[in-house]
């Protein structure tokens, strides 16, 4: 097991927002959180990059303790994309994936700029501002911002978020394609279910901060007597029961 | 601590202010203007009154001096509140970057912007006021590095704030130092200020360090023990502030803000 998240809460002054939650992640694969807004998924994001202290709870890495092994030598096998955080506007393409790559210590960092926003198709705007640059092109810095230290662990938040239907295919495909060529665990969060389905080998569906199910997409699918997933997700969703 | 994450994260904020000619126009121009303003008063107030005869370069030393601890506390603040407005928080904060090297990297980035800004206007005094604050001669340097130790503290304290409140506490990055001029006696001496207050005065470093100025170009000595005194107790609310900072951070963390921080 790679991580496992043991009993894991957090709660916000008296406001429960994460209930208990265990999971665990294997090595090497796509995992989709899944749940409708203010279930918990970012609460669980926060605490799995240290940004947030759990109430009680574990997250072991590789049966490593995260809140009391050393912040930078688990933060460097870790990163994270999210269109509501963005890079500093003001800087170009180049200087942020510069500053980012010797803050997570890169060797030969013109080497993984270089490689890094060729395969993202960057290099076309690279000595642009951040700020000044669509959503699209955005979310393809913010994504090569979260791969340029190779991570072991890539949590990515709604990463296709407000782009349009192409832009978010390149996305999908260019994430399918890192991950056959890498050694990656992903964790996506998305309310987007095709790309759930496409990416993910299994899911976990959150609800009022507890986990209510989990299995293959195929699997809850067939479970809930659904055809597709969002239907499946629907249901979980507004049931008031647990499964 | 390591150097190149020092580095990378004032590279940061370099990058900001070379990618921009508002931003170093912005950084020379209130210094010059107080430089200017206080030039012209004291030039005023030394034909005109017995009492500042002379003293033209002791008004306008102060004045450079203050400027000096208000850019180290202002840049401090400047450069959290960058990363606060443009969104970039988490990412900062999920780097593996340790919180002291945040903290060391804000620390050497300020004295870059301070000096960016002051050094065009200390030089413009020379030949405009017939001032220079080299005249104080090697204690200077000690006079700053206790200004400065002083005006990062006020800046991590401020930025402790804004980790507790959020962006919402950003009017009071602005109004910190003000508060804090009365009684620092920055261009009179401490016996002006009321008996009590005199006592709160006394406990920060401010008013040793602008009394040592005055001492130095009036009567022409240096109290050694002053100066030390002056950064005995800098580095005294140094501590403090890092430790508040900490605190803050760790506050942060418990109530989740560190994730939504932004604008």
């Amino acid at each position: 097991m790679f991580i496992e998240i043991k009993n894991l809460s957090k709660i916000y002054n008296k406001y429960l927002a994460v209930d208990k939650i265990n999971f665990h992640l294997e090595k090497n694969k796509t995992i989709g959180l899944l749940g409708p807004n203010g279930c918990g998924k970012t609460t669980t994001i926060g605490m799995m990059l240290g940004l947030v202290t759990p109430s009680s709870g574990e997250i072991l890495i590789e049966n490593k303790n995260l809140n009391t092994f050393g912040r930078d030598e688990i933060l460097k096998r870790f990163n994270f994309a999210s269109p509501y955080v963005e890079l500093p506007k003001k800087l170009t393409v180049r200087q942020n994936l510069e500053i980012y790559g010797r803050l997570y210590g890169i060797k030969d960092l013109k080497k993984r700029i270089n490689e890094i926003s060729n395969d993202l198709e960057i290099k076309e705007f690279f000595e642009r501002k951040t700020g000044e640059l669509s959503s699209g092109q955005k979310n393809r810095v913010s994504l090569a911002k979260s791969l340029i230290n190779k991570p072991e662990i890539l949590l990515l938040d709604e990463p296709t978020a407000s782009l349009d239907p192409d832009i978010g295919d390149f996305i999908r495909g260019y994430i399918q394609e890192y991950k056959s060529k890498n050694k990656v665990t992903v964790l996506l969060a998305s309310h987007n279910m095709s790309e759930v389905e496409r990416l993910c080998d299994s899911i976990i569906m959150m609800r009022r901060g507890k986990i209510i199910d989990k299995g293959t997409c195929n699997d809850l699918i067939k479970k809930h007597g659904r055809n597709n997933l969002e239907e499946t997700f629907l249901k979980l969703a507004r049931s008031k029961d647990e499964f | 601590m390591n150097f190149n994450k020092i580095y990378a994260l004032g590279l940061r904020h370099l990058y900001l202010v070379m990618n921009s000619f508002p931003r170093v126009l912005d950084l020379i121009y209130w210094p010059t203007v107080q430089i200017f303003l206080w030039g012209f008063i004291s030039k005023f107030f030394t034909l005109n009154s017995e009492y500042y005869n002379n003293t033209v370069g002791v008004i306008l030393t102060a004045a450079i001096l203050y400027d000096f601890l208000f850019r180290a506390s202002i840049s401090f603040n400047m450069m959290f509140l960058e990363e606060i407005w443009s969104r970039n928080f988490t990412n900062l904060f999920i780097a593996p970057i340790k919180i002291r090297e945040i903290i060391a990297a804000l620390t050497l980035t300020a004295i870059i912007r301070t000096l960016i800004g002051l050094v065009p206007a200390v030089i413009i005094a020379i030949p405009l006021f017939g001032v220079s604050v080299l005249n104080l001669g090697l204690p200077l340097i000690f006079l700053l590095i206790g200004l400065y130790l002083f005006g990062i503290t006020l800046g991590l304290l401020v930025t402790s704030g804004l980790l507790r409140y959020g962006p919402s506490f950003e009017n009071i990055a602005w109004a910190s130092l003000f508060f804090l001029a009365p009684l620092g006696c920055i261009y009179y001496p401490i016996d002006i200020l009321p008996t009590s207050l005199q006592i709160v005065a006394r406990g920060l470093p401010l008013v040793h360090i602008f009394e040592e100025m005055r001492n130095i170009l009036i009567n022409n000595s240096v109290n050694y023990l002053n100066i030390f005194k002056s950064i005995s107790i800098s580095v005294v609310y140094f501590i403090f502030g890092v430790i508040v900072f900490y605190f803050s951070y760790f506050g942060a963390k418990k109530r989740g803000t560190l994730i939504n921080m932004g604008e």
